[in-house]
Formats: C-alpha cells, structure tokens, sequence
C-alpha cells in the first residue's frame, strides 16, 4: 500500500514520519523533478507498506516546484504516486489554518486519516478540541491524537491503518467544489476565503480557547534574538562555534581517515602481486575513496547543527534578521544556509538551496555557493602559506600567516558577494521574490530527527559526490600511469642507466623513478602543453599537472606535488615537501615558489571551480549543463585573471 | 484605508482586503482572510522583513509583501 504523509510545514510531520519508519528511509527525487521525495518502509502483519513524506503545503495551489509535486499527484488518481492512504498531519495548535489543505482533499475524494499533532503545545497554549464533535463534521475519516516529538502516538497511526476502510464521500465542505486550474489565482481567492469561512464555523463549534492562543515562552526568546544587536551577535556565535567544531574538532577524526587509507593503500600495494591491477587499486581507488571518506566528519558535523538549528527554530529567525541584508545582493534570507554550508563542502550547500522558493534568487545562490572557500581547500591554504609567507607577528599579536588564511575566507566570501550582485543584474524573472515564512515556536530538538538527517546528508554526498571523485580519480590515475607510446619506458630506461641515480638509496629511486615516469604519461604531457598559458601566473608545467589533478578534489594539489618532487611524506606537516619546494628554481636561477607565484596559486584556489562533483550537483539541481558551464567559466576567468594581476603586481 | 506595512509595532488591526498579486493565494492560505485581527509583533533592523501575529502563528512578510494586505482599525478601540 502506499501511504502519504501531508500537511502543512512545521507540523511535526517528519517527526510522524520518523516515529512511523524509522531508519528505514530512502531520499530521492520525485520523478522527472529536484523535489525531495522521502520514503521509508512500515511493516504490518507481514505486509511492506510505503510510506512517502511529501513537502509540506498550506494549499493544493502550487507556486513552488515542491508544492507543484503535491498538486499534480493529488489532483490525478491515476498518478504513479497518488496514495492508497493519505495521512494528514494538523498542528491541533492552529487548526483553521491547518485544516485548509485538510478540506481541499476531503472534497477531491482522497482517503484521509487526520492526524492532530502537538496536542501538548496546544493545551499549553489554552487550546482544547473536542474531537468528536470534529468527527461529526467529517464522519468518514479517522481522527486521531499523537504527540510525534516525544514519540507518543504511534499505535494509534498504525491502528488507523489497519482499520482503514474505503471511504465514499457525497458530502463537500463547500459546494461545487471544483480542483481550480493552477494557474488561476482569481479563483484560488475566492476558493480559500469560502473554505475559511467554512472552517472558522467549525473551529468555532469544537475548540474551546483560553485566554489567549499566543507562545508566551517564544515571544520572550525572541525579543533577544531578532534584536537589532543581539540578535546579530548571537548568530555570529553560533557561526564562531559551528566552525571551531569543523576546522579544529574534525581535525582529529580526518586525520584518523587520512592515516588508515593511507597504510590500507600500503598495505594493498604489498599484499597483491606487482602490476597495473596493483597500482589501481592501491594508488587510484583506495585513495580515491579516502578522498571523499575524509570530509564525511565535516559534513556531519556541519548538519548536526544545522538540524539543531532548525529543529529548534532558530534557523527561520535567522532567515528572518538576514533577508533584508542578503537582499540587495539579489539573495534571500534563506540563502544564508546553504553559503554557511558551502564553507564545509559547496556540494550539501547546493542541495540545500531547494528551500528557495524563488528561481532567481536560489540561482544566484547556487552560483555564487562555490565561491565559499570549502575545507577542501584548507590543505592547500596552509602548504602553501608555509612556503612563501613567513612566521611573521604583525603588531606583536597577530601571526602573519594566519592574517593570510583568514584574507583568503574573507576573499571568498566578499566575492561570493560582489558575484552575487553581478547575477542580480543579468538574470530576469516575471515575478518578484517573496520571503513569506512561518517563524515556528521554539522546541527542544528531538535528537533521533536529527540523527536521521545527518545520516541521510551523509549519504547522498557519499552517493552524488563520491561517484564522481572515484570515477575522476581512476581517470586521473591512469592518465598519469600511461604515456604515449613508450616514452614512459624511454625515460625509466634513461634514469636506471644515470651514474647519479645507481648511488640513491631504494627509497629514493623509487621516488625519482616514479617523479620521471609522471612526467613522461599524459598528464605530464598535458601539464607541459598547459605551461606557456599559466606561465604569465608564474606557474611551471609540475604546477599545471598539480592543477590538473585537483579537479577531482582541490586537497589532491598537495598529493600531485609530492609526487613530482620525489618526496614520499610520511609526516603530517609535509614539512620535506615544503622545504623542496621552498628550493625549488628555474632554469635563470629564481625561485618557483616566490612570494609572488605563491600568492598567485592561492588566489587561483579562491576562485577556481576545480570541482568536478559540485558541477555534477549543479547541473543536477538546475536540470541543465547551461548553469555549470556558465560557472566553470566564470570561475575561471575570476581565477585566471585574479592569480595574473596578483603575480605581475608581486613580481 | 492603509496596508500592514505601515502599521507600527505591536498594534492590532484587521485585515480588510489582498491586492491581487503573484502571491494573493499564498497570502490567503497563511490564513490573511478579510476579518482576521493581525499584530505586528517585531520586525528586523530597518523595519523589513516584519513579524506578525496571526491567530498565534507567527508569520514573516517582506515589506512590500505586507503592502499587499490592507488593513483597518478595530471598531471600538
């Protein structure tokens, strides 16, 4: 059978939906649409049942793709998802409102359970119903009480379904009820004020009201945290807290990931047989998989709070004191999420610009969501801060190269910014953007939602991402495994018959052997070919190889170079990587890795879209390569132009 | 007649009419029905978005979307 879960948004219908299956989700997409189609499984007598969490709608009437899916499946029984049970789930706390859709159902036919939720928050707030007089109005559809965040209720649902009898309906709410074409407004008007009409009789009839409906406790909390000042310095705490956790506190679980990966890849290497099966395994799966297994403690964290932020409410006050702010830049106060994820990893920040109901204002976010410098990066950052910035104190306080990591963020972030407001300008809408948000009240967070949401984030960045940089780095690997001909063989042939070379350790031939053999595959030969346009950068061929192979993950810049300079590393702080390059120089004696070249890469790392997954996600959230391309250009010629100007000025 | 955006803090009006717009229905369906008492209970710095009380939901609107809702004062008040 197929159950689905509707209602309106901040209903506690996915703290239904958790109580009813828990773990045993599945996130999707809806057919043929980027809408988020969650689906779990519920067992009763032996039988599997689906049950499907839709978005939640105030109205049948779409003006959002989320709310475009709810229509077309409900206004067509013969639609591949139309339910065989639809579970409506009311806030008992606000029952007019919530009962607006309810009706809209009960008069197109569909077979209804009613579900009145949070009925603690409404007895706190004075409210009571008496639900068998509510039962009069609607004699054929089970009504039933839960209270889902505390886990309370769910027999009740399952018992509702058991029972479940086909229900034939004469009777409508409003007569001559018609499913009004989407497109016309006029009429939708004039459907819901009659409906309202309709239902505040009704309310009137079976709910009993105390004094007064208001939440007393959160107008109190939000008096501190919409004001004009403290309102702002609580959510910047709560940033400054939030990425404490993801630069220091995941540090020790990366490093942990980074370190089994690396010896499993050793390990690999010795246990099977030499030879090409050998090195794939060993030098591209396995350190492709660690490659996205690495950012799996960043991700997850950023989500933890994201979803404390958001089961508590807090999130919308947040949307609610930077909409104005964002605005001007053509950005929605709801566009604030998914930059503040992207500085983890701009792959959940992409995805979660689908709570964005205007299409300009959720493009822009999208496009300009890359720009936020993402951990990635980080490794980058910081080898290459080690080379070319010195250990300076500034004003006998501030440590120069952290000065320099911290203009590199804010760098990203003013040029996410100054984009933002670019893209305002050139792309055109019909209509304007709308903000028009429920501000729910303040709840403790239910921990096991929050669990399921992480687990769920997890995963589709392991799925979506994970794909592309396995795939890029098997590419990658053989590109630079291979070489045209046997050019390879020439130059290990060449090397093994050097006097220099007979005299090295075992270690370090193999180091130089592979050094060599790098630069004579394809890559080497592309990063040669790549040279004379990044020469005016003040990069080298070995940079471009670097360059190249970072598009599958910016942090494999680090791994590129090691491997060029014939500097096996075992320590974490690279510290024999960074004194080679430190040494390193050109054929007229100067140093590659000057202040001025150094400056350059880092600027090149700000601006480059050297993400191959974040554009997969892009074109899949736009539905079209057009938004990707657009993005690696400009990206480009933002980072081109950017580690140019930046080198001929340092120079 | 007036509209909701220019009705300060923490007075109660009643909503007398929704200019017709792109989001005349989404309005409707937050429950900004002819009739309906609304309270502007706080805003965001420079007044926008504001914060209204509607039958104890808390709904935010942008400015220029409060300027959709026409709004008059409470009889005997």
């Amino acid at each position: 059978m197929k159950i689905a879960l509707l209602g309106n948004p901040n209903t506690g219908k996915s703290s239904v939906f958790n109580l009813m299956t828990g773990l045993r989700q599945q996130v999707g997409n809806f057919p043929g649409v980027t809408v988020e189609k969650k689906s779990g499984n519920l067992k009763l007598n032996g039988e599997e049942h689906i049950v499907t969490d839709f978005p939640g709608v105030y109205s049948l009437y779409p003006r959002t793709k989320d709310e475009e899916v709810v229509y077309n499946v409900l206004t067509n029984q013969q639609s591949q998802e139309y339910p065989d049970i639809a579970v409506y789930v009311a806030d008992a706390s606000n029952l007019e409102r919530n009962l607006l859709f309810f009706t809209q159902l009960y008069d197109l036919k569909t077979p209804l359970v009613l579900v009145l939720n949070m009925t603690d928050l409404a007895s706190k707030r004075g409210v009571s119903i008496d639900i068998e007089k509510l039962q009069t109005y609607f004699p054929d559809v089970p009504i039933i009480t839960t209270n889902a965040r505390i886990g309370m209720g769910k027999e009740r649902i399952i018992e509702a379904i058991k029972n479940f009898k086909v229900q034939n309906r004469t009777k409508s709410i409003i007569e001559a009820y018609i499913a009004v074409d989407k497109e016309n407004t006029k009429e939708q008007a004039i459907e819901a004020t009659k409906r309202f009409k309709v239902l505040k009789e009704i309310v009137k009839q079976i709910e009993s009201t105390g004094q007064s409906k208001t939440d007393t406790f959160s107008r109190k909390i939000d008096k501190f945290l919409v004001h004009p000042f403290w309102g702002y310095f609580v959510f910047i705490s709560v940033l400054l807290v939030i990425f404490q956790f993801i630069f220091s506190f995941a540090a020790v679980p990366m490093d942990f990931i980074d370190g089994t990966f690396g010896s499993l890849s050793n390990w690999t290497s010795t246990v099977l047989s030499p030879g090409m099966l050998n090195d794939l395994i060993s030098q591209g799966i396995i350190p492709g998989i660690g490659g996205v297994v690495v950012f799996i403690p960043q991700i997850a964290l950023l989500f933890l709070f994201i979803s404390i932020m958001e089961e508590s409410g807090y999130l919308a006050r947040v949307v609610f004191i930077m909409d104005r702010i964002m605005r001007p830049l053509g950005l929605n106060g709801k566009s604030v999420v998914p930059l503040i994820s992207s500085a983890a990893c701009a792959i959940p920040g992409v995805m979660s610009t689908r709570t964005i109901a205007d299409w300009k204002e959720r493009m822009i976010t999208i496009m300009v969501a890359p720009l936020m410098s993402c951990s990635a990066r980080i490794p980058v950052y910081t080898l290459l801060i080690s080379i070319v910035i010195p250990e300076h104190k500034v004003f006998g306080f501030f440590n120069l190269q952290g000065l320099v990591l911290f203009g590199l963020y804010f760098l990203g972030i003013l040029s996410a910014l100054m984009v933002s407001l670019i893209f305002k300008q050139f792309l055109k809408t019909k209509e304007k953007g709308f903000l028009l948000l429920e501000l729910p009240s303040y709840k403790n967070p239910r921990w096991s939602n929050i669990g399921i949401n992480i687990v769920q984030k997890v995963k589709i960045f392991i799925l979506d991402a994970g794909k592309i940089i396995l795939a890029i780095s098997i590419i990658l690997w053989a590109l630079a495994s291979f070489g045209p001909g046997n050019k390879m063989q020439q130059a290990e042939k060449n090397l093994k018959n050097n006097s220099e070379f007979l005299a090295l350790s075992q270690t370090e031939k193999q180091q130089q052997l592979a050094s060599v053999k790098l630069e004579s595959s394809y890559i080497g030969i592309l990063g040669k070919t790549l040279e004379p346009a990044i020469q005016p950068l003040g990069y080298d061929w070995k940079i471009g190889i670097s360059l190249i192979t970072s598009f599958a993950a910016r942090e494999v810049f680090v791994g590129s170079l090691a491997t060029i300079y014939a500097v096996h590393d075992e320590s974490e702080e690279n510290t024999r990587l960074i004194e080679k390059l430190k040494n390193e120089k050109n054929l007229k004696g100067q140093k590659i890795y000057s202040l001025a070249s150094g400056v350059s890469l880092m600027i090149f790392y700000v601006f480059a879209m050297q993400c191959m997954a974040t554009l997969a996600v892009v074109k899949r959230e736009t539905n079209s390569w057009k938004w990707p391309m657009i993005q690696i250009l400009y990206m480009g010629l933002l980072a081109y132009t950017g580690a140019y100007v930046s080198f001929q000025i340092l120079n | 007649m007036s509209s909701l955006a220019q009705i300060p803090t923490g007075k109660r009006v009643i909503v007398s009419g929704i200019d017709n717009s792109h989001i005349t229905t989404k309005l409707l369906e937050l429950g900004f029905i002819v009739g309906t008492e609304v309270e502007v209970i706080f805003s965001a710095p420079f007044r926008d978005p504001i914060a209204v009380d509607l039958n104890g939901a808390v709904i935010s609107l942008r400015l220029d979307e409060a300027a959709l809702i026409q709004v008059e004062n409470i009889a005997n008040s």
